[in-house]
């Protein structure tokens, strides 16, 4: 069975809350063993609750503070239309963010106490975010790189065993598809462009690549939290055959960019039928989620500032709905 | 609930690889939320196609016109953007940057139109042009203030454009009437959402309303200037392609009137600004905010992007 090395059932519990947690294990793990479905307001084990709500938080974090980076470039975008296509892209994140937050909430925390654990430096983000955008084709590489390993990693979330955060995920699939094309054809309008364009293509992709390939999370003997998560139907391949498979799509759509990735290394391996990719530099990715990248004191205190100076119209909304509530009754 | 709800998901993974086998599924209004324009809504790429197919041409005086508005929508859009990512709330971030976008769209076509009487796309417009040139009405380039200056802006802002663009959907330009017939329709929600917050900010706490009086105290300054007729602006009512900008102000007193008086504020005892914006002269904000807007672009002149 799926959840069979869960904690078990408290002592203190009286005979008929064993039942009911009894019965609802059993289902919990038909429903897992059948690959179906665990929605709200079914049984699950407290350990599978707390796994979703750490992974769907943290992906919503992601999402904010991945905003960011790409807002950086939305005064300064080089023509109307990219502007335009950049504004419609940080905004399907933010939309993304709240699918997140209430795929969350639905496991029993608020948004709030989700938005204070972030910006109180306890909850955790999407590492790569917290490099920064010094360049034009960095939104490029993003939309390329970035997005399109978030991509990998989260199709086969469409098929997560809990149905809100599944559901969330189609649709948030379906833009990133978008995400990663537009950036994909940034990259190739400055590769066909002039060679200073050309030059800051290359230059995004060399520095975007590495830190793109740590997207999908340590390698697989070094990952703890993995199996037991395959083992529940959230996660359905492991972060290094993941990192494999996105290695490979890189490499073919690099020679169409007609630029290259910055890795000597890269090899389809015959016998594995696997694509292999060199070093990568697991000591600076350990640095940067502990808080010694580039940009994590700055993306915090971003978000710290925006959410500190929109106290007040939070609370203005809040009294107003309910001064309003009062009137009707009243009425 | 079983997996198969999500195959379409599944098979959408073959997008990541769109742009290299060729097209995908994925360019149908469905597919994503970032199409700003739903259904066969007219689009600047299509105006500029009927502009190269020499299907429409703006004579000098239309495209001046044109300039005005468009300049106005680009402005606002640079300044609207800015509070992508620091909002009050993520539902802000959304709206706020969907009014922003919508802008930019108004703005992309009516620069689209107006470039061609002069031969120059939206982006020459947009980017090689210095402050004087520019035509935007002060108001429009007002900074953002807290929220609630830049929701006191978007209020006077979308009253205003929703009675120009009503009355521009019966322009005689074919072209300005179109434009203004699909933009209508995203400035009357622009009008609910500062409407809405107006009367929140000014009726619920003690210091939002303290702040709302005093944004529209910054703002209110520059409401005359959007309302002034002047030589093109009578030549264009004449030849029915525009309206006189002062016959839209009764009507925007009346409707902005009715929501200040159910929020309990009262229209700001301020003098106005002598503005000045159509004719090119500015305050000092601008020169900001075209450096910010335009330094890339300049810094590789004819690239495309």
């Amino acid at each position: 069975m799926a959840s069979q090395n869960l904690q078990s059932v408290p002592a203190e519990l009286s005979p008929e809350e064993q039942e009911r947690e009894a019965a609802g294990q059993a289902y919990f793990d038909r429903i897992i063993s059948e690959d179906s479905r665990i929605e709200p307001r079914d049984w699950m084990p407290a350990a599978y609750r707390k796994t979703l709500l750490r992974q769907i938080s943290q992906h919503a974090h992601s999402e904010i503070i991945g905003m960011q980076p790409e807002a950086n470039w939305i005064t300064r975008a080089p023509s109307l239309k990219r502007k335009s296509i950049l504004m419609a892209k940080v905004q399907d994140e933010a939309g993304h963010g709240l699918y997140l937050y209430s795929a969350a909430e639905t496991l029993g925390q608020s948004r709030d106490q989700m938005m204070e654990d972030l910006i109180a430096g306890k909850a955790r983000y999407s590492s790569i975010f917290n490099y920064p955008t010094i360049s034009w084709a960095d939104m490029g590489a993003i939309g390329w790189l970035v997005d399109g390993a978030a991509i990998c990693n989260q199709v086969p979330l469409c098929r997560a065993s809990y149905g809100p955060y599944g559901r969330a995920m189609v649709r948030i699939c379906k833009e990133e598809s978008f995400h990663q094309r537009q950036g994909f054809e940034i990259l190739l309008e400055l590769s066909n462009g002039t060679p200073a364009q050309k030059q800051m293509a290359q230059d995004a992709v060399n520095r975007w690549y590495a830190p793109s390939l740590m997207m999908f999370g340590p390698p697989d003997d070094d990952s703890p939290n993995s199996k037991q998560s395959m083992a529940w139907n959230i996660k359905r391949f492991s972060n290094d055959e993941l990192r494999s498979r996105f290695v490979g799509m890189m490499v073919e759509q690099v020679r169409v960019l007609g630029l290259t990735l910055p890795d000597k290394d890269i090899r389809f391996n015959e016998e594995t039928k696997k694509w292999e990719h060199g070093p990568l530099d697991w000591n600076e990715f350990k640095e940067v989620l502990a808080g010694r990248g580039p940009c994590n004191s700055q993306r915090v205190e971003r978000r710290r500032e925006a959410h500190e100076n929109g106290a007040w119209v939070r609370e203005a909304a809040v009294a107003y709905a309910r001064k309003q509530a009062q009137k009707e009754n009243a009425a | 609930m079983t997996t198969k709800d999500t195959d379409f998901a599944i098979e959408g993974h073959g997008d990541i690889s769109v742009g290299v086998h060729g097209a995908g599924a994925s360019g149908d209004g469905s597919a994503s939320a970032t199409r700003i324009t739903p259904g066969n809504a007219l689009r600047p790429e299509d105006i500029a196609l009927e502009i190269s197919r020499g299907q429409v041409k703006p004579t000098e005086d239309v495209a001046e016109f044109a300039l005005r508005i468009g300049d106005d929508g680009l402005i606002l859009a640079q300044r609207l953007g800015h509070w992508i990512s620091r909002a009050p709330e993520l539902e802000e971030d959304i709206a706020l940057g969907n009014i922003a976008l919508d802008q930019l769209g108004h703005a992309r076509s009516f620069l689209t139109y107006a470039g061609a009487a002069w031969d120059k796309s939206e982006d020459d417009l947009a980017y090689f042009r210095r402050e004087h040139e520019f035509r935007s009405a002060h108001l429009f380039e007002q900074p953002n203030g807290d929220f609630a200056v830049t929701i006191a802006r978007q209020f006077i802002v979308s009253f205003y454009q929703y009675e120009l663009y009503t009355k521009l959907m019966g322009s005689t330009d074919a072209t300005i009437a179109a434009i203004s017939a699909k933009a209508v329709k995203e400035v009357d929600y622009h009008r609910d959402h500062s409407a809405q917050w107006v009367l929140r900010l000014a009726g619920g706490t003690d210091e939002s309303r303290a702040r709302i009086i005093q944004g529209f105290k910054l703002v209110w300054p520059y409401v005359d200037e959007l309302f002034e007729d002047d030589e093109l602006t009578t030549r264009l009512a004449e030849a029915g392609v525009a309206v006189q900008p002062s016959s839209l102000r009764a009507e925007f007193d009346r409707l902005t009137g009715e929501i200040m008086a159910e929020a309990e504020l009262e229209v700001p005892g301020v003098p106005q600004s002598l503005g000045g914006g159509r004719k090119g002269k500015h305050s000092e904000f601008l020169g900001y905010i075209l450096a910010e807007m335009q330094v890339l672009a300049r810094e590789h002149p004819g690239a495309s992007w």
